[in-house]
């Protein structure tokens, strides 16, 4: 629809006629179906959690082994997370400001890791960078190697976040800061980067997120050695495996609460920025 | 804000026509989904309550192979005529609380005696499931060493395995109900050669020391196996023939002591086809159907069959009873908190930190 030029002529519109966006149909259908699909099954986790009694849920979040397989899954998710959040917004911009005749191919590219079933993304990477590499590079069963299964599945999520706000961000701020003087780095730090943080830390917390819930790639790369290797999702099954549903549903609460506080902290950054930028000039 | 928004949009929403088309686009958008997400869980629904008669069969992953073989046999009996089968195959732990959650099933077929006991307390499975002629038992195999052609680090007992050059690959016991059978093989072969607990438990710390890689199941350890990793691979005996039947190139030593792994098969008491569900599961006891599981790499469970396969006697083959039964050993091993096989992770995380 739109052609992203931009040339669309801001019209005044009088006051009273402008759409707000409310009185839709929207509310009740929202609440209906996110009570169904998420706020009903994420209760039941919690209540699950916690049905055994409070010391059981203490003691399934802090046996040595559940500490060490969040400790890994932290550790590595962070990782993770940081280099997506660099090398997405690299890819971003290649992709919008870039011209080069694959392009199209190259973005269609990006979304791949999401079709794909994990399973088979791991069956991939393990016989494209196991043993038997083609290529000579082994980093299964080893840390590198779960690091590059979770970068595999997350690559869309900060590329997707960045790009539309990269196209619509308007290069007159960069030409005019240029024009008054500005270095590149200095455009890139005072103009660029502030524009697009917000989506950066968007896509970058849901990356996160789905790293640390992650079960399909890693269970075949990992190693799944308690203790070494063993990453919080393969633990959680384990606790299934072993009929214990309560410890499952209480490390897996561990996870969702680490979620939701590092998607709240981050919305908090994105509203002080996206506040700051509004602030008219 | 607003002026960009308007940019962006072009407009769309303002005039009241366009108005109505979107509230018309969302209700359309809304029935859409509300269609996407209740019309396969109606499916699901739907799907749960099997075709009238029809006997299903849950069953763990291995054997598939041979169910789909034995399935058309049966239906070729006086007995088996005219019933229909549905099946269901996945790992036997899953399929067990699955069908301990609701999925309908009139048959359970599962890798290991506490995946079908697990049915007994909520009155899916007869308590006495197990004490008829072959205590509930359909099937057996061994543990034995997957090596790689022409074992090149000349794997033949336990103690091989805890060598410094030797690189073990067996599935994690506590996501793999089944690799239970491995470590428990490897504990108890040392107790037949004679050695006390306390070097049996220092023994299976060695070994999994040892081990490089946990898969999540028997069936990855053995993707993980044939990809290269590893020299020797802690395995069932079936799952090594199913490897070789497949054309893979991996050989296979059965130590001179190690474990039987008996597979159980029941009918449940909540199916809907008890009759048809009861004459299958006899049908597998007859000396055919029984030779179809030797046939496909599992040890056939009754005597006369089993003698008519070449299968390798060990020298000193023990059972789970020698070790007293699931209900003991279980905990014994495996508790995740009180359990040997816990401690020793324990003990090997903190030397390794």
């Amino acid at each position: 629809m739109s052609t992203g030029s931009g040339a669309v002529p801001a019209v005044r519109v009088p006051a009273t006629r402008r759409y707000d966006g409310r009185g839709l149909t929207g509310p009740g259908i929202t609440a209906a179906y996110l009570g169904l699909l998420v706020l009903i099954p994420i209760a039941a986790i919690l209540w699950r959690s916690v049905s055994d009694g409070v010391d059981d849920f203490w003691a399934a979040i802090t046996s040595p082994q559940a500490q060490a397989a969040l400790q890994l899954t932290l550790l590595l998710s962070g990782a993770v997370t940081l280099i997506n959040a660099l090398i997405g917004t690299l890819i971003a911009w290649v992709l919008v400001r870039d011209d080069f005749a694959a392009k199209p191919f190259v973005n269609a590219l990006i979304d791949l890791p999401f079709a794909l079933p994990t399973i088979v993304a791991g069956l991939t990477l393990l016989a494209l960078y196991g043993p038997q590499s083609p290529f000579g590079i082994n980093v299964a069963y080893s840390q590198p190697g779960i690091m590059m299964a979770l970068l595999f599945i997350t690559l869309p999520f900060v590329v997707r976040a960045v790009q539309p706000v990269l196209e619509e961000l308007d290069r007159e701020m960069e030409e005019a800061a240029a024009s008054l003087g500005a270095s590149s780095p200095t455009v890139l730090r005072r103009i660029v980067l502030p524009n697009l943080l917000p989506a950066i830390l968007t896509g970058a917390a849901l990356g996160f997120a789905r790293c640390i819930g992650e079960f399909g790639s890693v269970v075949l790369i990992a190693g799944n050695i308690p203790y070494r290797t063993e990453m919080a999702s393969v633990y959680i099954y384990g606790q299934v495996e072993a009929d214990q549903p309560g410890a499952a549903a209480a490390v897996s609460v561990v996870l969702l609460v680490i979620s939701l506080v590092l998607l709240a902290v981050f919305d908090v950054i994105r509203r002080r920025i996206s506040r700051h930028s509004e602030t008219p000039a | 804000m607003d002026v960009r928004w308007l940019r962006a949009d072009g407009l769309a929403h303002v005039s009241h026509p366009r108005r109505r088309r979107a509230r018309v686009f969302l209700a359309v958008a809304a029935v859409m989904a509300a269609a996407f997400v209740v019309t396969p869980l109606a499916a699901l629904a739907q799907d749960a309550q099997s075709a009238p008669g029809a006997v299903t069969l849950a069953a763990y992953t291995t054997p598939r192979e041979v169910y789909e073989e034995l399935i058309p046999m049966f239906q070729a009996t006086a007995a088996g005529a005219g019933v229909q089968f549905e099946t269901s195959y996945t790992g036997s732990g899953d399929q067990s609380r699955a069908v301990e959650a609701g999925l309908p099933a009139d048959i359970v077929a599962l890798s290991m005696w506490p995946d079908v006991e697990r049915l007994v307390e909520p009155g899916i499975v007869a308590p006495d499931w197990d004490e008829n002629e072959h205590a509930g038992i359909v099937s057996n195999s061994i543990v034995v060493f997957a090596v790689r052609p022409g074992n090149p680090k000349g794997i033949a007992t336990w103690d091989d395995l805890i060598r410094e050059d030797v690189d073990v690959i067996t599935p994690n016991p506590f996501t793999s109900g089944g690799a239970q059978w491995n470590l428990l093989a490897a504990y108890q072969a040392q107790i037949e050669q004679g050695r006390t607990e306390e070097q049996a438990r220092e023994y299976l710390k060695q070994l999994i020391a040892n081990t490089s890689v946990m898969d999540r199941s028997a069936r990855e350890a053995l993707t993980t196996f044939a990809a290269g990793q590893g020299d020797v691979l802690i395995a069932y005996e079936n799952e090594a023939i199913f490897a070789q039947q497949a054309g893979q190139p991996i050989e296979y030593v059965v130590p001179d002591q190690t474990l039987l792994i008996e597979n159980p098969v029941t009918v449940t008491l909540t199916g809907d086809a008890l009759v048809p569900a009861q004459a299958f599961v006899d049908f597998l006891y007859t000396p055919e159907a029984q030779a179809v599981f030797g046939q496909k790499g599992y040890r056939p469970e009754v005597d006369e069959v089993l003698a008519q396969f070449d299968y390798l006697q060990p020298a000193d083959l023990f059972t789970i009873a020698d070790m007293g039964g699931w209900p003991e050993a279980r905990p014994r091993f495996f508790d995740p908190e009180t359990g040997i096989v816990a401690g020793i992770f324990a003990e090997l995380g903190r030397d390794a930190a």
